[in-house]
This record gives C-alpha cells, sequence and structure tokens, in this order.
C-alpha cells in the first residue's frame, strides 16, 4: 500500500525534470528546481499513475478513450456531448479510497513541513501536462490553476477538476485534429503551498528588450504575481548587471492595483493599491541582490538563460522569504539570435579601421 | 524638435552679452578665438573639463596649441577617415569648442585609405614607439630645465669674446622665450602623436561592447579596460611612502594636523641624522614625482607640488595617523587586479562564439596595449612639462619685472604671448641702448585692468552648450571624454521638470550610493578647504586630487565621461561618482546635504 502511494504522488524533493513523463512539465521543472536547492513552496505531484488509477476506478473496460478515438475530428455535436458528458463523470466520481489516502497524507505533510502543525495553509492546484511546452499553449484546458484552494475536500475537488480539463470540448477537439491516440493521455497534477507575497514578479538572466546576457532585469509589483501577469499592473523595473552586481537602472512605476488572497475565504482579490504604496519601491537592496543571485543559480542550473517568477513571502522571517515559483527556458531572444557582434580580424587594430571607417578593412 | 515643432536650441553665441563690468575682455585673446556670426549655425560646448575658469590672457595657450596639434595629428597627419580637428572660441573668458565631422562616404574612404597605412604603422610598432616617445618626452623635459632665462648684466660675460661667441645676452631673450614656446609646441604635437589612436583603440572595444552587452553600463566597460599601475598614482604612492619612513625614522611627531611644510623642513634640519635621512627620502619622491599639478595643466596657477609643497604636506598627516592606526594605505592591487580579471573572464564567457571570444580578446587587447600611453602621459605632458613651462615664464615675467616693466613676476600670465615677445623686445633694445625700458606705463594699466576683468568673468555661468541642438551625437571620444552624448545635450537644454527640481543627471561613473555635505569647489586652489567626508562638487576633478580623495565621501562633477581623470580616480579609490552633470555646481551650494548614487548617476538635493 505504502509503495502504491509513492507512485501516485510524489514529493518535489524526489523528482527532477526528467520526470516529466510521470509528473509533467510543470511539476517537473519545481522539483528539479527544489532539488538544485532552491527554495520552492512546498509540494508535491499527483502523477499520471494516479490519474491511470482514477481513470480505470471509473471506466474499468475503457470505454472513454475507445469512444473518444472513434469521434470524427469534424463530428463537432458528438465532441461537445463527450466534453459535457466525460468531465461531468469526473467530478462527481469519488476517488479510490488509496488515491484519497495519498492525497490525505501528502496534504497533511504539506503543512507539518512548514512548521505550523494544525493549521491548513492554502494551496494552489495546477495541472501539469506531460506534453512538449510548445503544444502547451495551443492545449487547451491544460492550463488551469486554482489560487487560494483550502481544506482536503476543496483540493481533491480541484484535483479533479484538473484531470476532467482533458475532456472538454477544446481538448477533446483538439486532439482529434491532431488525431492524437488517447492511450497514455493523462496530466500530473500539483498540489503546492500558496505563497502569501508582499511583492512578486518576473526576473528575465536575459534582457527582454535587448537580449543582454550580461544583465538580470527584475520586474516587481505588490502582491500576487497574477497582477504582473494579467498585465494590470505597470511593474517597478530593475536592470542588475550579472557580473558586477551594479544597479544600471532602477525604474519605479505607479502600481495602482493588486491581487491579495480572500481572507474570508478562498479565492483572490483584485483592489486597489493603498495611496501610500502605490509610488513605493517594491524591493530594496538587499532582496534584490538576493533575488539577482536565486536568478544567476537557476540560469546555471539549467545552463541557458531562463525567465523565472518569484515571490517574497509577507510571513516568513527574511533571509526565508524568497520563492522561486517557476522557471522557463528563455526562447525569444535565443530564437533570434544570429549574426556574431564581431568577427576576429587578421590584426587586431584592423577593428579600428572597421569602425572608424564604416566597412569591413581589407584582409 | 521641441513640442512647439520649433528646432531645438541653446543660447546662440551672437546672444551672448559681455559680463557686466568685464568689457573689453577681448582684449586678451587673440582676434582668431573670436564667435563669428556664422558660428551661430554651429554647435559649441563649453570645454570645462579642460578650462573651467575664465583664462588669463597667457593661459589661452593652453588651447590654442593643443588644438593645433591635435588637428595636425587627426587631420593632416594620420588623415582619420570621420573627424577633422576641434575649432575652439573664447567668450567672457570661457573656451567652448566644437569638432569637425567628415560625413561625405567618398571621402571617408579617401581618408581611410591613408589612415590604415598610417595608424596601422603606429599600432604595429606601438611598444617600440611607446619607449620611443618617452624618451623623446624626457629629452624634452631636460631642454626645458635647462634652458636659461637671461639675466643682463650690466656688462656682458667675457667669453662671448674669448669663446668669439658673437651673440649678446639680449639676443637670448628672444631665442630662449621662442624656446620655450617652441617646446611647448613639440611637447604637445608628442601628446598627440599617440594619443588619438589610443582613444581609436577604446571606442572599438566600447563600441564591441554596446552592440554585445546592450545594457552595461560604460563603467563597467571602463573597469575591463583600465590598466592597474598607473603613474598617475605614484606622486600619492610616494607621500605614503614618505609617511611610512617618517614613522620609521621617528620624526612623525613633525607632521601634525595643519603643520606647515616650511616649518617642518625647518625642524628636519634640527633633527640630526634622522632629520636628514627623512629630507633624502623626500629628495627622492620629489624627482620626478613632484612634478604633479595641483590641477590638470592647464592653468599658470596650477603649482606642481614641487612649486608649492603645502599640498603634499597637506596629505601628510593624515597618512601618519593611518599608518599609526595601523591602517593599510596600500592600494589594493591585488585585488583590483583579480577582479578585473574576474570581470573580463566573465563577459567573455558570456559571447555566443568563439569567433566573439577571439574579437573580444583582440579589442581588449588593443586597449591593453595603448592603455599605458592613454593614461600615463598626462604625468609627463601636462604635470611634470608644464609645471616646469609655467616655471619657465614666470621667470621671464621676473626679468620683466627686473627691468622695471612689472610689477610682479606672475602678472606676465596676463599678457598674451605675443605681448610678452613684445615687452621683451622692448628691454632687449633698452638694455642694448642704454636707456630705459616704456613698458612700465604701456603694460602695467593693461595688467591692472585684466585682473579686474577676470575677477568680473569668474562670476559668470557658462551654458554648458551653445547653437543648435544636433540632430545626433555618435561621437564615442566625446562620450568617453566629456561625457557628451544626445541624452546629456537633451538634458541640459530641458528645464528640471516639476518635482525633479533637486536632481541632478549625469554618468554613473564609479558605483555606490552615499549621502553628505557638499563642498562645491570652483578652483582648484580652494582644495584646502575641503574636509573629512564631504563630498566634492566641482566642474572637473583632476588626477592630481589624489590626495582629496582619500577624504571625501564622493565626487560630482559638471564634465568627464566614463574615461575621464575623474572617474578613473573615483573607481580607485571605491568612491561613488557622478560626472558629466553639466550643472552641479551652479545647483548644489557648499554645506548642502547631497545623495550621490553612483550606480545610477544621479545626485540628489535633499534640503
Amino acid at each position: 500500500m505504502q509503495l502504491m502511494n509513492l507512485d501516485l504522488i510524489r514529493h518535489f524533493a524526489e523528482i527532477g525534470i526528467h520526470d516529466r513523463p510521470t509528473v509533467g512539465g510543470k511539476g517537473a521543472s519545481l522539483g528539479e528546481l527544489a532539488r538544485a536547492g532552491l527554495r520552492v513552496p512546498p509540494g508535491c505531484v499527483v502523477t499520471t499513475a494516479a490519474f491511470e488509477r482514477f481513470l480505470s476506478a471509473i471506466d474499468p473496460a475503457g470505454s472513454i478513450r475507445r469512444q473518444i478515438e472513434q469521434l470524427e475530428a469534424n463530428d463537432r455535436a458528438a465532441c461537445m456531448r463527450i466534453g459535457a458528458e466525460v468531465p461531468a463523470r469526473f467530478e462527481a466520481a469519488t476517488l479510490p479510497e488509496d488515491l484519497r489516502e495519498a492525497i490525505t497524507v501528502h496534504y497533511e505533510e504539506l503543512h507539518e513541513r512548514t512548521g505550523r502543525r494544525g493549521v491548513r495553509e492554502p494551496v494552489a492546484i495546477r495541472s501539469s501536462a506531460t506534453c512538449e511546452d510548445s503544444a502547451d499553449s495551443s492545449f487547451a484546458g491544460l492550463q488551469d490553476t486554482y489560487l487560494w484552494v483550502r481544506g482536503l475536500d476543496s483540493v481533491i475537488e480541484h484535483v479533479r477538476k484538473c484531470w476532467a480539463s482533458l475532456y472538454n470540448v477544446e481538448s477533446v477537439m483538439y486532439r482529434r485534429r491532431l488525431k492524437l491516440p488517447e492511450r497514455g493521455l493523462a496530466m500530473g497534477v500539483v498540489i503546492q503551498r500558496m505563497i502569501d507575497s508582499r511583492c512578486s514578479g518576473v526576473m528575465f538572466t536575459r534582457s527582454p528588450n535587448t537580449g543582454d546576457r550580461s544583465v538580470v532585469v527584475v520586474e516587481a509589483s505588490w502582491g500576487l504575481g497574477s497582477a504582473i501577469v494579467s498585465g494590470e499592473v505597470t511593474p517597478d523595473k530593475y536592470v542588475v548587471g550579472k557580473i558586477t552586481g551594479e544597479v544600471i537602472s532602477r525604474t519605479i512605476s505607479t502600481k495602482m492595483r493588486h491581487h491579495r488572497p480572500n481572507a474570508a475565504g478562498a479565492g483572490v482579490l483584485d483592489e486597489e493599491v493603498p495611496a501610500y504604496q502605490q509610488n513605493a519601491a517594491c524591493l530594496n537592496d538587499h532582496e534584490l541582490h538576493t533575488l539577482v543571485d536565486i536568478a544567476k543559480r537557476v540560469e546555471r542550473h539549467y545552463g541557458c538563460p531562463q525567465d523565472i517568477e518569484w515571490a517574497i513571502a509577507r510571513d516568513h522571517a527574511p533571509g526565508e522569504s524568497v520563492f522561486v515559483l517557476q522557471s522557463r527556458p528563455e526562447t525569444a531572444w535565443s530564437a533570434k539570435d544570429a549574426a556574431p557582434v564581431a568577427a576576429p580580424k587578421i590584426k587586431p587594430f584592423d577593428h579600428v579601421f572597421s569602425l572608424l571607417g564604416g566597412r569591413s578593412a581589407k584582409k | 524638435m521641441s513640442a512647439d515643432g520649433k528646432p531645438r536650441s541653446f543660447t546662440l553665441p551672437s546672444q551672448i552679452e559681455d559680463v557686466p563690468g568685464a568689457e573689453g575682455w577681448q582684449s586678451m585673446y587673440p582676434y582668431y578665438t573670436r564667435f563669428q556670426p556664422e558660428d551661430d549655425h554651429r554647435f559649441w560646448f563649453y570645454n570645462a573639463m579642460h578650462f573651467p575658469e575664465p583664462m588669463p590672457a597667457f593661459d589661452a595657450i593652453t588651447a590654442e596649441i593643443p588644438y593645433e596639434a591635435l588637428g595636425a595629428f587627426t587631420t593632416r597627419i594620420f588623415v582619420f577617415p570621420t573627424t577633422l580637428g576641434i575649432e575652439h572660441r573664447i567668450v567672457n573668458g570661457r573656451i567652448y569648442i566644437t569638432a569637425n565631422p567628415v560625413l561625405e562616404p567618398a571621402e571617408i574612404q579617401r581618408r581611410l585609405a591613408i589612415f590604415q597605412e598610417r595608424a596601422g604603422y603606429y599600432y604595429e610598432n606601438w611598444e617600440r614607439l611607446f619607449r620611443e616617445w618617452k624618451v623623446r618626452l624626457e629629452n624634452l623635459i631636460h631642454q626645458l630645465e635647462a634652458l636659461k632665462v637671461p639675466s643682463l648684466p650690466e656688462f656682458d660675460e667675457a667669453e662671448v669674446v674669448t669663446k668669439a661667441k658673437g651673440l649678446g645676452q639680449n639676443h637670448y631673450i628672444r631665442e630662449n622665450f621662442h624656446r620655450v614656446i617652441e617646446l611647448f609646441s613639440k611637447m604637445w604635437h608628442h601628446h598627440f602623436e599617440m594619443l588619438m589612436l589610443g582613444y581609436g583603440a577604446y571606442m572599438v572595444f566600447f563600441d564591441f561592447c554596446k552592440k554585445a552587452f546592450p545594457e552595461t553600463a560604460d563603467q563597467t566597460v571602463a573597469r575591463m579596460v583600465a590598466g592597474i599601475e598607473v603613474l598617475m598614482f605614484r606622486p600619492d604612492d610616494e607621500l605614503k611612502r614618505l609617511a611610512k619612513v617618517a614613522i620609521e625614522y621617528g620624526v612623525d611627531d613633525l607632521f601634525a594636523a595643519d603643520c606647515d611644510a616650511k616649518n617642518v623642513l625647518e625642524e628636519l634640519r634640527n633633527r640630526g641624522d634622522a632629520g636628514r635621512r627623512w629630507l633624502a627620502e623626500l629628495d627622492k619622491s620629489r624627482e620626478p614625482w613632484f612634478h604633479m599639478s595641483t590641477g590638470d595643466g592647464f592653468y599658470h596657477h596650477h603649482l606642481s607640488w614641487n612649486d608649492d609643497l603645502s599640498v603634499p604636506f597637506a596629505a601628510l598627516p593624515r597618512y601618519v595617523e593611518q599608518l599609526r592606526r595601523g591602517e593599510s594605505l596600500e592600494r589594493p592591487t591585488e585585488r583590483l587586479r583579480e577582479e578585473r580579471g574576474r570581470i573580463i573572464t566573465e563577459y567573455r564567457e558570456l559571447l555566443r562564439s568563439e569567433d566573439e571570444r577571439q574579437a573580444f580578446d583582440q579589442m581588449l587587447g588593443l586597449c591593453h596595449l595603448v592603455f599605458p600611453l592613454v593614461e600615463n602621459h598626462k604625468f609627463y605632458c601636462e604635470h611634470w612639462f608644464t609645471t616646469l613651462f609655467f616655471k619657465k615664464v614666470r621667470e621671464f615675467g621676473a626679468l620683466l619685472v627686473a627691468n622695471g616693466v612689472l610689477a610682479d613676476a606672475g602678472d606676465v600670465f596676463h599678457l598674451q604671448y605675443v605681448e610678452i615677445e613684445s615687452a621683451l623686445a622692448d628691454v632687449s633694445l633698452a638694455w642694448a641702448g642704454g636707456g630705459k625700458p616704456l613698458g612700465a606705463a604701456h603694460w602695467r594699466p593693461i595688467v591692472e585692468e585684466r585682473k579686474r576683468v577676470l575677477e568680473r568673468l569668474k562670476e559668470w555661468n557658462p551654458p554648458p552648450a551653445l547653437g543648435p541642438l544636433p540632430p545626433a551625437i555618435n561621437d564615442p571620444a566625446l562620450q568617453m571624454l566629456w561625457g557628451i552624448t544626445s541624452e546629456t545635450l537633451e538634458s541640459w537644454s530641458t528645464p528640471a521638470e516639476p518635482g525633479h527640481e533637486k536632481e541632478i543627471v549625469g554618468f554613473a561613473a564609479s558605483p555606490g550610493v552615499v549621502e553628505g555635505v557638499a563642498r562645491v569647489l570652483r578652483n582648484v586652489n580652494d582644495i584646502g578647504q575641503i574636509r573629512d567626508g564631504e563630498i566634492l562638487v566641482s566642474p572637473v576633478t583632476a588626477p592630481s586630487w589624489g590626495p582629496v580623495f582619500g577624504k571625501i565621501k564622493a565626487a560630482v562633477s559638471d564634465i568627464g565621461g566614463t574615461m575621464s581623470h575623474a572617474a578613473i580616480v573615483a573607481r580607485e579609490y571605491g568612491l561613488p561618482a557622478v560626472v558629466g552633470t553639466g550643472q552641479a555646481t551652479q545647483r548644489i551650494k557648499t554645506g548642502q546635504r547631497i545623495r550621490v548614487d553612483g550606480n545610477r548617476g544621479i545626485v540628489r538635493i535633499l534640503e
């Protein structure tokens, strides 16, 4: 029974980037970061094995998969019907006992690890797709994220919702169009402690404006990162030399909105930032340099430029409050890298002739 | 274009009025330094970096001859493809300059062909040529030192006859005064002989870094270029050595705060062997390291440490005190070298291809090849030679005093050099004829009037730039030396926005943020006013202010780019610095609290 549990749910510390097929991209990446020694909000991933376990429990004969594989891509009505029926079945079904048990254990453990036994901290539930990143965006439904989920029942309900999203209309039609097989189709679901962030943001180990690899660009705004991601707020922006640590530029914006957890219940509130905070810098120099150090570690770990989501927790001791939420390889500039800035010449001073003469010196 | 659609412009040269009470300043300077009506169509900027004060009549030679030499090398000798020389004009005693670019592509190509041959020869043989250059410069310096100013005795020396010299002493007045000016001209030609090629190498590397690392701060690139062993630090290092020796010999008690150089020297002579040994060490340091100007070598009143020992003696007590407390005075050269090495290696690793890394190595290698000349020439030229030059001219002043023409030797600096020649001819004629020179009645009133005018001119705040705002300024030399880019011009021409009146923007020249009390110094001679822990605000900071950099918390200057002296010295001393602000000395008052942000290049007035 215990062994079974291990396969159904895996803690971040036990997984790495190569576990993508069983825990999905998001989960694998979080595990990788945690294992690299970076501070990631504690969490676990409900694996694809758990999904299979659930699916075979409610559909032992495998009729759901068979039915979908027989659908014509252009049979919109049939797709609609399946896309309504199957998710409803998912959400109504009870979880197999061992699965429920596994989630319960890990959910409890999540709070033990935070040192606040008995307090049920809110968690985020995120779908973690097993397919390649590039396909993610078009794979509607696989990006589901539920924030500030409280209580075991609600956690289980949202795990089921994530699974169910594999069978919503858009997902089904998408797979039919590409004639993708249903067998082996699965997803991981991340259960992760929420960070009540005082401020949060994104940082780039390569400048999004110029592609400069010698700087780290940090964007920051008050509250949860969703405010930046949704484009509701112009964040503060810092450009820091990766090698020298000097702050090259610092732009403090007027930050009108912030997202905060709903203290009364679940979910997130979108509110106006108190006046005194609107024009205040989100980060002090110490925090900024801590973030830049993290950015450099993440980049070094992956060996290529990264876009990183981060948060600074409101209720943690300084020195333990900066968290990495996510890291993805930078793609925009990597795709553009083309002509080298300069090539060696026969004589070093030939470079002077090129610059001053406006054309290449004779070889 | 401005918002109202009119072309943006600074004040036009023709709109500048004479400073009240200083009318007639024009008589101090040659006709060819006057603004012409057509100059209104060109962009000019105040060269406050080299000429932060109004020019005494003689001192205008420190613009004339350098620009003759600079232009000769760029325009005519090396034939730089995209730039001719620099033109200068004087208004209200201030020197404005403009660069003449070459814009026609065919002409650039024609010049490039010649430039490649000629510049190539110098780059190819740089190390040998620089070795020979140093010998030439020392030779010029020794010639200048050996040069005698005639004393005009009642009867000429017998050996004019016994050695059949056949030339009277008064001939040597003319010849030797000419030689002083000639040697000055030669020195300046050699000054630019290699320098502009050195800047060419810097430009290439800065340009590469701007492309490869567009957001990297110029100061970081400058740190990769800069050498660690620089002659300009040597005089200050000698002071530290002397402080150490004073403690060793047990004469350190003489170096108390506010000690007087003359008294200390006197006391040392009474200290027996220890005193004599220290004085011997002092003499060792003085040649040549105390030939250090208190300024930048462009004004006669910038004396050398040798001329005025009070400057080095003002720094000694502090060093003695620091050593007694057990502090190390050594510049952390090993750490600086390691740090520079780390920065270079890590930037190099960020490059994407082996090709780029090889090009980077070539360009940086070229910078390191030229760096010793670019940095060390200042000691030979602006300091050693130039302080001796002014000293020699002052001796001619003394000759004019001895012959009743001038009241004070220093008055000679209120005459143009051609006027000095004229006054000397008067003296020569009178000596030969057995009569009296007529100069006293002619020159003394002129000198008095010019002294008065110069005082009035000091009150003027010269605009940083004149004429139409150029469409673009892309000259890296202007940026590196004077800190002038399209952005700085933009900020100079725009009045401070509401809410930002207390912010002054310049170049981030040396990192760090500090707050402190400002000390605004317009004149290097006021250097003694600086108190420990103040922030120096000046039109320009010269490398010879080294000892002051040990005292201050931060430096702010009106003029200067990332490779300017102030920037290099500040980085060396680890002080935050903002340079090229255009207006810090006008907007900040001594005693105000200010915050200097050397990371962002912003100075904020806090009260």
